[in-house]
């Protein structure tokens, strides 16, 4: 009975999860190309380092190492549960105890020890955003929806500790009434102890009652997460991995070129060049003015994003009560891609250009046209307050860069719009006249002759 | 002292050891004016033959690529590499980190390629070569303190070169809070030299003035013509311009040697 219900609950849980992880891969497909040539080897030792070795938190010790004991109990906890997974599907109890003796009491015990870590980080967290209201954890982007997020996960973390326990503390007293059906796990590191201080007495019908429930509560948590991620900014939990991998190799201060404005202006000085500018009627479109304008990277940089603010913290722009926020930018662009995912999956054709509905079928990401794009999420005060500076894209623990969609925002309202702010109208006049930032009335060299 | 162009000395056959990128800030701003004769009086002075562009220099079209404006960086760009490929040019160094970066990181994918320094790393070779020599002078004892630009620092990775060469001053060198990585922009980059701020609660540059002035240091060196007009605006805003002196590099070595 127990064995039908885990293999039903499984496979549901996988087809959900399977379809909502799909959409998200959709989303960030929906991006444009992305040159990401350069040396695999460097990819690897980024994704060894900053991804797994978590190398760019050890900047503010306090939340990097509390974040370290939850993510290390993340990992080691995969082991338990692939034997609840065993033990699930084939009816027994605790597969692994037997075939590894002493080697499965450490493993166990140190699940116990990390477990009980992640659980004070839980309670630290917790606290620091909700008591001690971190700065950059109770910033205006964060309200509503983020901020229960967070609270939720770290709640679900506490259910599944306490799931954890109660099952292993409620063993540990049942082994010695039970030894048949309860395999010797040897000492645990916590629950040996705890357990028989808190259950020993128990009727033992409580006991396999309560075993059960910690078991199963366990694993609701771990099936509710999975479901539960694709919704979530906890999604960094696996995105981080390939965003460290595809993270730019080239020099932070190289902006992307175009080189299609690259050749026009050949042409136009008489350089020669390889590629003809282009010749066909309809004006060309530069820059980002949605989603689908921004790389593929730069989505997949937004689903990464697990909102913890290190970007905004430093941002000058932010800092000094400015509109901008690279946390906001990059959440604004997830939002977005789900948007326009969500539009697309419905096949609804109110989603596609008005002038093509005649002979429209099915509504594509060719054809889409929902009257909306990223502008109506980030606001051109935003754009416009942003330096340069590269605080944000040194923060980020996980490599995403907010700076480079801002600057293809910025590109699509000069290049495209003709639009900006007006105080830049004389620079690019005087640029383009006399090749200096400011109109001149002197020469670029007369300064020499006061040397 | 005279100070030839690139086409003055191709003319008489002279060739120069390195380029001299000024800039428009170097060239035309008053206050980094000062800057570029220093660093010139600097060269000269270490007997490094250098020529400048002069009226031939454009704008390299940082603060327009940045603005998003790809188009003139491009017109400007072309013409300064096709001017510079022109002189056969290998080497230059320039007092500007914007002038810098985009001549370094972005010039070579549009036909471009020099070995580009910035001018505290070429002073810093001039001092460790022994090409230059400083007592320290009228900075012995004093404190300073070195802000970081951002184009230099956390976009290039230049924090050492610059600090080496004040330690040549013998002087007290102090860091901010927010140093080399973290280092706070004084809130010129991306063009916003050339806008005014966004609606906020403060200036980045008075932000910045008073983590300065907060060191108690006497100097803020610095490395960057816009830097020093930010900083110098926001230590005025504080009334501190009598106390604290925004100073480049360049001209503190040249002041150190007198």
């Amino acid at each position: 009975m127990q064995q039908i219900l885990f293999i039903l609950l499984s496979a549901i849980t996988f087809y959900i999860a399977f379809r909502q992880f799909k959409k998200i891969y959709d989303n960030v497909q929906l991006g444009k190309a992305q040159d990401i040539s350069g040396d695999t080897a460097t990819r690897w030792k980024n994704v060894l380092l900053v991804a797994f070795g978590q190398q760019k938190m050890f900047k503010n010790w306090i939340p990097a190492l509390l974040h370290l004991f939850i993510y290390v109990a993340f990992l080691f906890t995969q082991i338990e549960l692939l034997e609840i997974f065993i033990d699930g599907i084939f009816g027994v109890h605790r597969f692994f105890a037997p075939f590894l003796g002493g080697f499965y009491t450490l493993i166990i015990s140190t699940i116990e020890i990390l477990s009980f870590l992640a659980l004070i980080a839980t309670f630290a967290f917790l606290y620091r955003r909700n008591m001690l209201k971190v700065p950059r954890l109770v910033k205006s982007e964060l309200n509503g929806w983020p901020k229960l997020d967070a609270n939720i996960i770290l709640f679900a973390e506490i259910l599944l500790v306490t799931g954890i326990f109660t099952m292993n503390g409620t063993d540990s007293v049942l082994q010695t009434l039970d030894p048949t059906h309860y395999p010797d796990t040897g000492k645990l590191a916590i629950s040996s102890w705890f357990g028989p201080a808190i259950f020993g007495g128990f009727e033992m019908s409580t006991l396999q009652l309560l075993e059960r429930a910690g078991w199963w509560l366990h694993l609701m948590v771990v099936f509710g997460f999975i479901i539960y991620l694709p919704y979530s900014k906890h999604l960094h939990i696996f995105l981080a991995f390939p965003n460290v991998y595809f993270s730019k190799l080239t020099s932070r201060g190289k902006m992307e070129n175009m080189p299609e404005i690259m050749n026009e202006v050949k042409s136009m000085l008489g350089i020669e060049s390889d590629v003809p500018p282009s010749a066909d009627g309809e004006l060309p479109e530069f820059g980002a003015k949605d989603i689908f304008d921004l790389s593929w990277t730069n989505i997949m940089n937004a689903y990464t994003c697990t909102e913890c603010g290190r970007c905004s913290a430093v941002c000058p722009a932010n800092l000094t009560g400015k509109k901008l926020s690279p946390r906001k930018i990059m959440m604004d662009i997830r939002d977005r891609a789900t948007e326009v995912g969500n539009n697309l999956a419905s096949g609804d054709l109110k989603y596609a250009k008005s002038k093509d509905n005649s002979d429209v079928k099915t509504l594509t990401a060719d054809n889409y046209d929902d009257g909306k794009s990223l502008f109506d999420y980030i606001s051109r005060e935003e754009l416009h307050a942003c330096t340069t500076c590269n605080a944000c894209v040194e923060a980020c623990p996980v490599m995403i860069d907010p700076l480079e969609p801002i600057l293809k925002m910025r590109r699509y309202e000069i290049l495209t719009e003709s639009a900006g702010p007006a105080d830049w109208t004389p620079m690019f006049t005087a640029m383009e006249n006399g090749g200096c930032v400011w109109q001149m009335p002197v020469e670029r060299e007369a300064w020499r002759d006061e040397v | 002292m005279t100070i030839k162009t690139m086409a003055e000395t191709t003319a008489s056959g002279i060739e120069v050891e390195v380029l001299f990128w000024v800039g428009c800030a170097g060239s035309f701003d008053a206050r980094a004016q000062r800057v570029t004769k220093a660093f010139s009086q600097l060269l000269d002075k270490a007997g490094v033959s250098f020529a400048i562009l002069g009226n031939e220099e454009a704008c390299t079209g940082d603060p327009a690529r940045r603005a998003g404006n790809e188009f003139i960086f491009q017109m400007l760009a072309l013409q300064n590499i096709q001017t510079l490929n022109m002189y056969g040019v290998k080497k230059i160094v320039t007092a500007c980190p914007h002038c810098f970066n985009t001549l370094k990181n972005e010039y070579p994918e549009l036909g471009g390629n020099y070995e580009v320094v910035h001018h505290t790393q070429f002073l810093q070779e001039l001092l460790n070569t022994g090409k230059l020599k400083v007592e320290g002078g009228s900075f012995r004892g004093k404190k300073i303190t070195y802000h970081d630009s951002c184009y230099i620092g956390r976009i290039n990775g230049i924090y050492e070169a610059p600090r080496q060469v004040l330690e040549h001053l013998d002087g007290d060198l102090v860091e901010m809070k927010r140093c080399k990585t973290t280092g706070l922009c004084c809130g010129a980059g991306g063009a916003q030299m050339f806008k005014e701020d966004e609606a906020g609660d403060k200036r980045i540059n008075i932000e910045r003035a008073e983590e300065a002035i907060s060191t108690n240091a006497s100097i803020v060196a610095a490395n960057c013509p816009f830097c020093i007009t930010m900083i110098t605006d926001g230590m005025k805003a504080k009334d501190k311009q009598d106390d604290v002196m925004v100073m480049d590099i360049s001209e503190m070595i040249l002041q150190g040697m007198k």
